[in-house]
């Protein structure tokens, strides 16, 4: 937002804020959120630190709220400006929001870095936010008061203006902007009583609508910047391949072509346009040195998964009592395989970056989920300061954790460099599809126990698959030891919340050389399949209610057995359903936040899953915006549900199989189950939303599914033909 | 130099007839509400109209649409004030928003030809426009409302 005040503004800005700002990040990380703290990781400190800005306030009266945080559908643009608004005393219609850009001030607390990830955005900021918009009322509060030489106690802040009710003045924020300024910054502003909250915990309506329904958004995609040109890369076919030899003179020939660059991963096409870039590339004559990888197969991956499950010992994540003297005293012993694949995150909009690298520094734009990593990346990629980096954060057509990735971002930044014009790169869906780090495949090795009574005795679960940081890490400089665990592969299994007295979790880890990333929900949309699945085997081994059996057995976990309760009552469990639909549950907490789903499913002659309704009771502490809150569930249980139905990555001769939406179904509307989403009312810490809506899901239509066929699906994604005839 | 006619504009487009609408009107015109997704008919992001009906610009040459009135999502109204951007605003349709344009010009469409859709006319409308959000519910319950007041 500009403003013909804008230097009365700035001024103000920087009295208020930096105090604010100062005080707001004064504090320690708390630890143990997400994987990269959990491992010790730290972040290289960006050079020259400047103070934030969270709230920017016009002459007018208007209140811009700066967000640090990404917006990829989760409603940061409403649901952080929603916590400024209501502490700051300002009317909604008056409060508008802009993207901020990288910058330490906008460490999200959460996650230690600027980044938005791991459902944190409001966990991370819902403090610092607050703080920082009472700061700035007290000091409007006073600056009016000094003015009317009355006590500050005197007055009080409302809809934008302060309001000495005494005397019955009044003044605007507006024009109280000059003297504010000059107000020091009181250390401990007062917190509004929640009680007398207007907006938090209220569903207002997004403020990012409209520019999202009139084509006016801008995504990386969209971004234009003069001079520049579009670029598309034909990377290796086989992971990790490189470029060998380029014939590259039938594309330099095609119209509208600028230069043809060869990367050490592939070779760029630099062109007018996208339809000449894609129009050279597709004339390029390349061949590649295929690498390691040219023998691995998703079977071959599986059947190293299986061998190292029987034979690697691999590292203890979790470990109580004893599970072999469990096994000996069990009257009935389960035991099973599940089997997760590589799944791709799919964003509706293709990776995407633009670079203007010129010597003495560069102006990035795009999609980014890590605007410091990407700084940084950017910075050393093309051999500039760290502080000469201006990254402007776009919308991004989805993240699901992929666009906290560098590899688009790096592409632009090399073509910029060696062309010397700014370059936005766009990649095909098919380049999407087949260079994405994929959620990891994973290997269960189960087994349980009940003792002559029905009681659970034993849970013991093997995981076997990539470790995520092992890779992803590399970004934050950090490497990850042969003895480390990494969360990012089990998590969710090694913290069941289940009372098993002899309870082991054992995580085997096997490099596949595949990219494997951070998935919506990470480890905990496969583990969520695999412990919730089994554990209904082990309930109906037990002669017991899916719901009854997690209930006895959840007395230490009051908030998964309240979802359970709610999810369950919602839904009619232990009610006959229609005809022909079934019912299972799961549950499972994730980010803070706890998740039940009973999912309502049908299966036909011919095998093909239905999934009539989804009943879902989320408890994820206080609620900013309860809508928010049922968009996220919404949206997760279709992420998560398309990935049990179709999600599958297959590997062959080192190559990724799938191109498109063709061979890589999604979710459509057709297929859309009745969604219910019920919110425990709570004032417990803030939970995340993002991503726990995904992790129940499939083990929750799984659990159906055996309610209305006795057929147990322990491989995903779901295979009709494997369900024909058993309904 | 090919003309056409976008939103009641005329422009001179310098591009091969082969040229994709989608790539004409994000990289030619600059109109960048029209999303590339798929680039094969796939997910519809890049839905537009063509003397109004809903058609795929991703596969849509432009010799294909000489003397045809083309539509964006940037055209359907000035001011937000369509039937299906008032619904999508009032029942916080969009997440990330990027399938968004492609939605509503396919639903536009829907409701063009069949002014009081069921969920399986709806559902038979819609199943062509991908969304990773998982916005559908959301989409389905905009299109009645905007059927109720009055969408075209």
């Amino acid at each position: 937002m500009t403003s013909k005040n804008d230097l009365d503004r700035r001024s103000f800005l920087k009295a208020s804020i930096i105090a604010g700002g100062a005080a707001v990040f004064g504090f320690s990380l708390p630890v143990g959120l997400r994987a990269a703290e959990r491992l010790g990781v730290t972040l290289e400190p960006v050079a020259d630190f400047q103070p934030n800005a969270f709230i920017k306030i016009a002459k007018d009266g208007r209140v811009t709220v700066v967000v640090g945080q990404a917006e990829m559908g989760q409603g940061v643009f409403t649901s952080l400006p929603q916590i400024v608004a209501d502490e700051l005393e300002v009317d909604w219609a008056n409060v508008s929001y802009e993207s901020a850009p990288a910058n330490k001030a906008f460490i999200n607390p959460a996650m230690g870095m600027q980044g938005t990830g791991g459902s944190s955005s409001v966990k991370g900021l819902f403090a610092p936010l607050r703080k920082s918009a009472a700061t700035v009322r007290e000091m409007l509060v006073a600056a009016a008061a000094q003015g009317w030489n009355v006590a500050p106690e005197t007055c009080k802040a409302e809809s934008g203006k302060v309001i000495h009710a005494a005397s019955g003045r009044s003044a605007a924020y507006g024009d109280l902007l000059d003297a504010a300024a000059k107000v020091a910054p009181p250390a401990n502003p007062k917190l509004k009583d929640p009680k007398d909250f207007k907006y938090i915990g209220k569903a207002v309506k997004r403020l990012d609508s409209p520019e999202k329904v009139n084509g006016k958004a801008i995504y990386g995609i969209d971004v234009k910047v003069p001079g520049m040109l579009t670029a598309t890369i034909l990377r290796s076919p086989v992971i990790g391949g490189k470029v060998k030899t380029v014939d590259d003179a039938a594309a330099k020939a095609v119209k509208g072509v600028t230069s043809v660059i060869s990367l050490e991963y592939g070779v760029a096409v630099v062109a007018e346009n996208f339809s000449a870039a894609r129009k050279g590339r597709s004339a390029l004559k390349v061949t590649w040195d295929e690498g390691a990888m040219a023998s691995v197969s998703s079977e071959s991956i599986y059947t190293a998964f299986a061998s190292a499950a029987d034979k690697d010992k691999g590292l203890v994540a979790k470990k109580t009592g004893d599970v072999a003297d469990g096994k000996a005293k069990a009257a009935k012993t389960v035991e099973a395989i599940y089997w997760t694949p590589f799944v791709a995150h799919a964003t509706m909009e293709p990776m995407t970056f633009t670079a203007d690298v010129r010597k003495d520094g560069a102006e990035v734009w795009g999609g980014v989920q890590a605007q410091m990593l990407v700084q940084q990346t950017v910075a050393a990629t093309a051999g500039v300061p760290v502080d000469k980096v201006k990254v402007n954060t776009t919308l991004l057509g989805g993240g699901f954790g992929r666009r906290f990735e560098m590899d688009y971002v790096i592409d632009a930044t090399l073509l910029s460099k060696a062309v010397g014009k700014p370059v936005k790169v766009i990649w095909t869906r098919e380049d999407d599809m087949q260079n994405d780090v994929y959620r990891p495949a994973t290997y269960n090795k189960m087994s349980a126990g009940i003792d002559a009574s029905g009681k659970p005795i034993f849970w013991h679960h093997r995981v076997v698959n990539d470790a995520i940081m092992a890779r992803a890490g590399k970004a934050f400089g950090f490497i990850l030891k042969d003895d480390q665990l990494d969360d990012s592969s089990f998590e969710g299994a090694h913290n069941l919340p289940y009372a098993f007295p002899n309870f082991q979790c054992d995580w085997v880890r096997k490099d596949t050389g595949v990219p494997v990333g951070f998935w919506r929900s990470v480890g905990s949309s496969h583990t969520a399949f695999s412990t919730e699945c089994f554990l209904d085997e082990v309930a109906f081994a037990a002669g017991k209610d899916p719901v009854a059996f997690r209930l006895a057995m959840l007395d230490k976990h009051p908030r998964h057995a309240a979802v359970v309760k709610l999810a369950a009552e919602k839904a009619g469990w232990g009610k006959p359903a229609e005809a022909g639909i079934f019912r299972g549950i799961a549950v499972h907490e994730s980010f803070g936040s706890y998740v039940a789903q009973v999912a309502e499913v049908s299966v036909a002659k011919d095998g093909k899953v239905r999934v009539h309704r989804v009943v879902c009771a989320v408890d994820c502490g206080q609620v900013v915006n309860p809508d928010t809150v049922a968009a996220q569930m919404e949206g997760g249980i279709v992420y998560g549900l398309t990935a049990a139905l179709y999600g599958e990555i297959t590997i062959k001769d080192g190559r990724v199989q799938q191109r498109n939406f063709t061979d890589q179904k999604v979710l459509r509307m057709n297929e859309m189950p009745k969604v219910e989403v019920y919110i425990v009312p709570s004032t417990e810490n803030h939970g995340g939303v993002g991503e726990p809506g995904t992790p129940p899901i499939a083990p929750a239509v799984v659990n159906a599914i055996f309610a209305a066929t006795g057929k147990r699906v322990r491989s995903l994604p779901i295979k009709t033909a494997e369900l024909a005839a058993k309904a | 130099m090919a003309k056409i006619s976008v939103n009641r504009k005329q422009y001179e487009v310098d591009a091969d007839p082969g040229t994709l609408m989608l790539w004409v009107l994000r990289d030619e015109i600059g109109l960048t509400g029209t999303k590339f997704g798929c680039g094969i008919a796939q997910c519809g992001s890049c839905t537009i109209h063509v003397d109004g009906e809903a058609k795929r610009s991703c596969v849509t040459p432009l010799s294909s649409v000489l003397g045809k009135e083309i539509t964006t999502i940037e055209g359907l109204s000035n001011d937000l004030t369509h039937p299906l951007q008032k619904a999508w605003i009032d029942g916080d349709v969009a997440q990330c928003g990027y399938c968004q344009s492609g939605q509503i010009m396919a639903a536009a469409t829907l409701l063009k030809n069949n002014k009081k859709p069921t969920d399986a006319d709806i559902d038979q409308a819609m199943a062509g426009i991908i969304c990773r959000c998982g916005t559908y519910n959301r989409i389905k319950d905009a299109i009645k409302q905007a059927a109720i007041n009055g969408g075209k």
